[in-house]
């Protein structure tokens, strides 16, 4: 009976507080490492490892524990250590290699000395060392969603529970599934997924769908370029999206629940997996949950790999084990399903924001963001930025504050040139954009899309016709080929842009691009050939400078397109003796000048750029230059006079 | 008794039973609509062709007309300047698929891309398009057919009703986006003779891209 859901919940709570007690008393040091795939690439496990060791051969003893992703990229492997006794607040350390987690194991954890100088800052406010709340980074974010991440640890579900997790659901379980529905309708959060429809209506229209037999999916199915928001949370926070799933599957009346995950992320399959069995242990998940009349249980389906699958009705096809391919709605899947069944199907930021709202209250989410886009947007900021990461922001933050404050803007005093938004489904803005403030409606009306989340920030150096290059090749590879539009005309797109870059453009190219770009995004079947063309289009309208000269010039402004480069030495800088460049040139180009300093043989490079990067920075005398007859011609001298030895 | 509705496409008001399928109504009433893929009896319609867009009052933009239900009446049009260059986009892409070689098709004059060319007025080419072929031009690796990628509009017409003839389904698409072509992958040999008494998918085919051996 629905009353005593409070009462179960309370029994999980007091077990959760307990353990969460003992394990804040413990007197011994905590050491927190970010765990998840990010982590891991980083180095994560090596620096858990010699953590282990050194701390055995100094004979302290210690909590290690792994945690998720706090969204911290550009300081992987993160280590948070809680050491009680040497006085010092909770320190969080950016980049520990497993040679700084010997040297942190023997100097902080034995001696004491926190070595400052590692430090980024100490997690809470106190009067000893700066927190890392004085950081853009940290202070301008708004946490809702993301709030546990890489703090809790993702495979324990009674850390979830001292958080406060599960909360929600119990409080929901005494509800009538119509008053939830009304509270996330007036929360007036939208789906996550992209398109940002209302959640409330959708799940008021899964309500309304006739039938007893109804389906919650949540699609985990994220393929973007860039984009890994859905692996950090699941991998760090999972349960929230299941308590999410199981508040949306009482809103609806559903009985089962599926997980949509990718296959190419193993940790998440792993830890969701692992998440559902906690869960379905303490009555979470199965019959009566919490003792009250709700049965629902979750599975963890593994998608195979093909980016089309995150579109809804391709993903129920590849669910019934057919082939990928969408279907037309309507039916929408609300009203007509996986099996014919009404389906309820939300992206995993929208599921984790549910428990949220209703446990924070909805005008406590309508307090941020914007009145038709309340709530947080997470981002993964990534490309030409010094602090890439995952942020997640008040609804309506400028694209400025987000890429130059919190991601500390573009490395090495370039100028800022596009963001690309939404994936390869998105579209790029320049400059003059940088004021838009980021929600569904401003990011539609500009010609991007808030999409997943995908945010790539380019510099002066990048050419916009290669990166739609880029995502054209992207999306028409994983097209599924069923209709005539998105089948042949990506294909035709990406060969005109191809032609372009490698300087084969022809007159009337731009108008067939803009044309064909117009024709697919009207004519295709589903969301993936309808929004492939957008960085075609939206490249055209504010870059067309970059594909005029392509075509007219034969030059490519970012100096990016091989065919269309050369690169030559600066004789005044290059100096005598040095042979960084000839030592690494793969093909043998680089000669000795008749002043024994250095030239390329334009005939023989293949524009690889290794001598920029072999060039020591104190000469920096290697030039890029477009188009190629802009290099100065200095000759090969006679083969006799080559002899190095001379 | 079903009850009808009335509706009016293109200027001509047409009698249709409630829930029938708009392009099956009007192709009935002889409004002809470009169109590939339909099947009357597939539920939902594939839509993959993408050439049965018209404009229907109160919808933005050409909408398919296989995927449209007449619930009430409507006005539509089907010669709209929007769907007409739709249309003829869609079949430029076609063709620039196709090897037009009319003369040597058994298809000549029954063809629909010939009938859809012509009901457009547009000629047999694909415009400023370059053509792309795949290859092999023919695969024989079915006992009793022969596909020719280069001739066929994957409409998935032979796909459908091969999965309603059969148990072992024989036909389905292969590979995907623009590589995408009708297999018979993983075909046993024990298939092989119901498909010497069926000749479904061959009849089926617009474009005669699955030919008898």
């Amino acid at each position: 009976m629905s009353q005593t859901s409070p009462h179960r919940y309370r029994q999980l709570r007091n077990e959760a507080d307990r353990r969460r007690r003992e394990w804040n008393e413990s007197a011994l040091p905590k050491i927190h490492i970010g765990m998840a795939t990010c982590g891991i690439a980083a180095g994560a496990q090596e620096t858990r490892a010699a953590f282990e060791e050194a701390l055995a051969e100094a004979g302290v003893p210690a909590h290690i524990r792994a945690v998720g992703c706090c969204g911290h990229c550009y300081a992987e492997p993160v280590v948070i250590i809680d050491h009680p006794q040497s006085g010092f607040p909770p320190i969080f350390y950016p980049e520990v290699n497993a040679g700084k987690a010997r040297m942190l194991a023997k100097l902080f954890l034995k001696e004491g000395d926190p070595r400052l100088e590692h430090i980024l800052g100490a997690t809470v406010a106190n009067d000893l060392i700066p927190s890392v709340m004085e950081f853009p980074r940290f202070n301008l974010e708004h946490r809702l969603i993301m709030e546990r991440c890489g703090r809790i640890d993702p495979e324990d579900i009674y850390d979830y529970i001292a958080e406060g997790g599960y909360e929600a659901l119990a409080d929901t379980l005494g509800r009538g599934p119509e008053d939830v529905i009304e509270a996330v309708a007036r929360s007036g959060l939208r789906g996550r997924g992209g398109a940002g429809f209302l959640t409330g209506r959708k799940w008021a229209l899964a309500r309304a769908a006739a039938g007893p037999a109804k389906y919650v999916i949540c699609n985990a199915d994220e393929g973007d370029p860039g984009a890994y928001m859905d692996r950090t949370l699941l991998e760090s926070n999972p349960h929230q999206v299941i308590e999410g799933m199981i508040i949306g599957a009482h809103a609806v009346g559903a009985g089962r629940g599926i997980i949509y995950v990718r296959a190419e992320y193993p940790l998440a399959v792993r830890i969701l997996t692992r998440a559902v069995e906690q869960a379905r242990a303490l009555g979470l998940l199965g019959q009566g949950i919490l003792g009250s009349a709700l049965d629902f249980d979750i599975e963890v389906f593994q998608g195979s790999g093909a980016f089309v699958c995150g579109e809804e009705t391709a993903l129920i096809q590849s669910i019934e084990g057919f082939r990928g391919m969408p279907v037309h709605r309507p039916p929408y899947p609300v009203a007509g399903g996986l099996n014919g069944r009404p389906t309820l199907i939300n992206n995993v930021k929208t599921l984790a924001s549910v428990p949220v709202i209703l446990q924070g209250g909805v005008e406590a989410f309508r307090a941020v963001g914007t009145e038709q886009s309340p709530g947080t947007a997470i981002f993964s900021g990534v490309g030409s930025v010094v602090h890439p990461g995952l942020v997640e922001v008040p609804m309506g933050t400028s694209l400025r504050t987000l890429i130059f404050d919190i991601c500390g803007g573009v490395p090495k005093k370039k100028k800022f040139k596009a963001v690309q938004i939404g994936g390869p489904s998105g579209g790029y803005l320049s400059g003059a954009h940088l004021d838009t403030p980021i929600d569904f409606d401003s990011l539609a009306q500009a010609g991007a899309m808030m999409g997943s989340g995908g945010m790539v920030v380019m510099d002066e150096d990048a050419c916009l016709v290669d990166v739609s290059r880029f995502f054209l090749d992207f999306t028409q590879k994983e097209s599924c080929g069923k209709c005539t539009f998105c089948r042949i005309g990506t294909r035709h797109l990406l060969e005109i842009l191809e032609r372009l870059t490698q300087g084969e453009g022809r007159e009337g190219d731009l108008d067939l691009l803009r044309q064909l770009s117009e024709d697919v995004k009207a004519g295709s079947l589903c969301g993936l050939g309808k929004t492939a063309p957008n960085p075609v289009l939206t490249s055209l309208r504010y870059f067309q400078d970059d594909y005029e000269a392509h075509v007219k010039e034969k030059r490519c402004p970012g100096k990016m397109c091989r065919p269309l480069i050369a690169y030559y030495i600066d004789l005044e800088k290059c100096a005598r003796g040095c042979n960084a460049c000839e030592g690494c040139c793969p093909v043998d180009a680089v000669f000795i000048t008749r002043d024994r300093k250095r030239g390329i043989d334009q005939s023989k490079c293949v524009k690889c750029g290794e001598c920029v990067v072999a060039c020591p920075p104190e000469y920096d005398a290697v030039r890029r230059v477009s188009p190629p007859h802009l290099a100065p011609v200095i000759e090969r001298p006679p083969a006799e006079e080559k002899d190095p030895k001379s | 008794m079903t009850e009808s509705v009335s509706i009016t496409v293109d200027d001509k008001t047409i009698v249709v039973a409630k829930g029938a399928n708009l392009l099956s109504a009007s192709l009935a009433n002889g409004i002809y609509i470009p169109h590939l893929c339909y099947m009357e009896h597939l539920q939902p319609a594939a839509a993959s062709c993408r050439l049965c867009f018209v404009e229907v009052d109160g919808r933005s933009g050409p909408v398919p007309a296989c995927t449209v239900t007449v619930e009430e009446p409507l006005t539509v049009r089907t010669d709209a300047p929007a769907v007409r260059r739709l249309q003829k986009a869609g079949l430029q892409l076609l063709l620039s698929v196709h090897r037009v070689e009319c003369k040597n098709c058994p298809a000549n004059r029954r063809c629909e891309l010939q009938r859809i060319a012509k009901f457009l007025k547009v000629g047999l080419k694909p415009g400023k398009l370059a053509q792309r072929f795949k290859q092999p031009e023919i695969d024989a690796s079915h006992p009793c057919l022969n596909y020719y990628p280069n001739r066929c509009v994957l409409c998935g017409k032979c796909v459908h009703v091969c999965r309603a003839q059969h148990r072992d389904v024989v036909l389905t698409f292969a590979r995907r986006g623009f590589d995408t072509v009708v297999g018979c992958y993983g075909l046993s040999g024990s298939s092989a003779p119901s498909c010497r008494d069926c000749r479904a998918c061959i009849d089926v085919c617009p474009v005669s891209a699955l030919l008898p051996k």
